[in-house]
């Protein structure tokens, strides 16, 4: 145990335990990702933010997350501008920001990639994306998200909704929620199911999992609705793509049929899945979850630089 | 006349017990191009076997397999001996055997994983299960259980 000085590449890196740890610290870091309290568990401390595929949100809140705890960051944004146009491999890029920052934060197209940078640098590197591979800290937040409206994350009924085959954030989140013993519904198009491996992974960690086909009924009993993005380019015809889309669309009308303590998540950026009109039904927990990520992130830098959260 | 399917050799090694019709992928994988000029290589197709029903036989002269070959052929014909005969006495016999981690054998089926992106490190994938094998990238975590295609 001790997360000082690790990397995090895959939600597997971690035990039940330490996840926990991880949330029981994103917590106690919310007075200060809300400004309330100024933090200084980072003063001194320069991290790399290495951006090598477009992302608003991780890295936003990345940086808001080192900023508010006193760190400061340098940053590639823009991966036309950096030296890996030039042919530099990935390996000798950030063996050379190795040299230079405290940790490394990695977003890169090839799924991998994470495991390459660990292996390449002797600072810790957090994984904040790599192509449609893992995305470690978007599982943590998403945790942190159900666990604060309910207190506990065993026993929850979670419906993963949509497009269970290409989304990057769901494998983790199965695999998660695995662990803490909650209880897994799926509802997807056919197309879109979860992967067998997947699947059976699941099953052999002993996790209960479901299937249903209608929305209605995967409402019906459900804690945690997690919607994802059901993506055009994975249909052939536009209007297979529109049927679909549109039988996975929530609503209040969809939400009526639920428990009045029922959240409706979503790793955003939404594009039809959901109304606007559940916005502002205490269902909706999307912008929660996306502010979650600052205190999460926050607890993630200071236990992996520092060893403690406050 | 004398029936002689296959003669003994002097020194080099015997790949008994290989699943039937996987002989040429063991050659394949121990590379015949780069043998010693001297050595001969024998293969026996189609054999009668008690463990295995019908199996294939490679003989290599003046040769011992790398570990990384025997990795390969533990994976493709998973039922595979190796005896290493000098002086026409086997001097060791054992069955092939999958280690936890394998490098440099498969390469990874996914195309975008970075292990394909020329970049300088070799592939590398565990075991995720042991019967049957499946393996799983250590980069991508993809998981892979057909090895034919994917020999590196």
């Amino acid at each position: 145990m001790g997360l000082k000085g690790r990397d995090l590449i895959s939600i597997r890196d971690l035990s039940r335990e330490e996840i926990e740890e991880i949330l029981k610290a994103s917590r106690r870091m919310i007075p200060y990702a809300e400004g309330q309290r100024a933090g200084h568990q980072l003063d001194d401390r320069l991290l790399v933010m290495a951006f090598f595929e477009p992302s608003t949100r991780t890295r936003l809140s990345f940086e808001t997350a080192a900023q508010r705890l006193g760190a400061r960051c340098v940053t590639i944004a823009d991966p036309t501008a950096s030296s890996m146009r030039k042919g530099e491999s990935l390996h000798d890029t950030v063996r050379m920001l190795s040299s230079y920052g405290d940790a490394i934060i990695l977003r890169h197209p090839n799924e991998g990639s994470g495991r390459l940078a660990a292996m390449a640098s002797d600072k810790p590197v957090i994984n904040a994306g790599d192509g449609a591979g893992q995305h470690p800290s978007q599982t943590l937040l998403d945790l942190a998200t159900m666990q604060e409206s309910f207190g506990t994350l065993s026993g929850l009924r979670v419906v993963l909704l949509g497009d269970l085959k290409y989304g990057r954030t769901v494998h983790s989140l199965a695999h998660a929620l695995a662990v803490f013993g909650a209880e897994l519904v799926l509802s997807s198009p056919p197309s879109l199911g979860l992967p067998e491996e997947v699947r059976e992974h699941l099953d052999q960690m002993g996790a209960k999992v479901t299937e249903v086909d209608q929305l209605h009924r995967a409402v019906r009993d459900a804690d945690v609705l997690y919607v994802t993005r059901i993506q055009k380019e994975r249909f052939g015809d536009e209007t297979e793509y529109a049927k679909v889309a549109g039988s996975y669309r929530i609503d209040n009308a969809v939400l009526a049929g639920g428990k009045s303590r029922m959240i409706v998540m979503h790793p955003l950026p939404r594009t039809g899945e959901i109304a606007a009109e559940v916005d502002g039904t205490p269902h909706a927990a999307y912008f929660r979850q996306a502010f979650l990520g600052v205190p999460v992130r926050m607890a993630l830098l200071s236990l992996i630089l520092t060893g403690k959260a406050v | 006349m004398r029936e002689l399917k296959i003669t003994p050799i002097k020194n080099g090694t015997v790949i008994d017990h290989i699943g039937n019709g996987l002989a040429l992928e063991v050659l394949r994988i121990i590379g015949v191009r780069e043998l010693d000029r001297d050595s001969t290589v024998s293969v026996a197709l189609h054999v009668r076997s008690q463990k295995i029903g019908w199996k294939d036989i490679v003989k290599v002269e003046n040769m011992e397999l790398s570990p990384r070959n025997v990795n390969a052929i533990a994976l493709i014909a998973p039922t595979a001996t190796i005896a290493i005969i000098r002086d026409f006495k086997v001097q060791e016999k054992r069955a092939v055997d999958l280690p936890d981690r394998i490098g440099g054998v498969l390469k990874c089926p996914n195309p975008s994983c970075i292990t394909n992106q020329h970049e300088p490190v070799e592939s590398e994938f565990e075991v995720a299960r042991r019967r049957p094998v499946v393996l799983r990238c250590t980069y991508c975590e993809r998981l892979v259980d057909e090895f034919l295609p994917n020999l590196a």
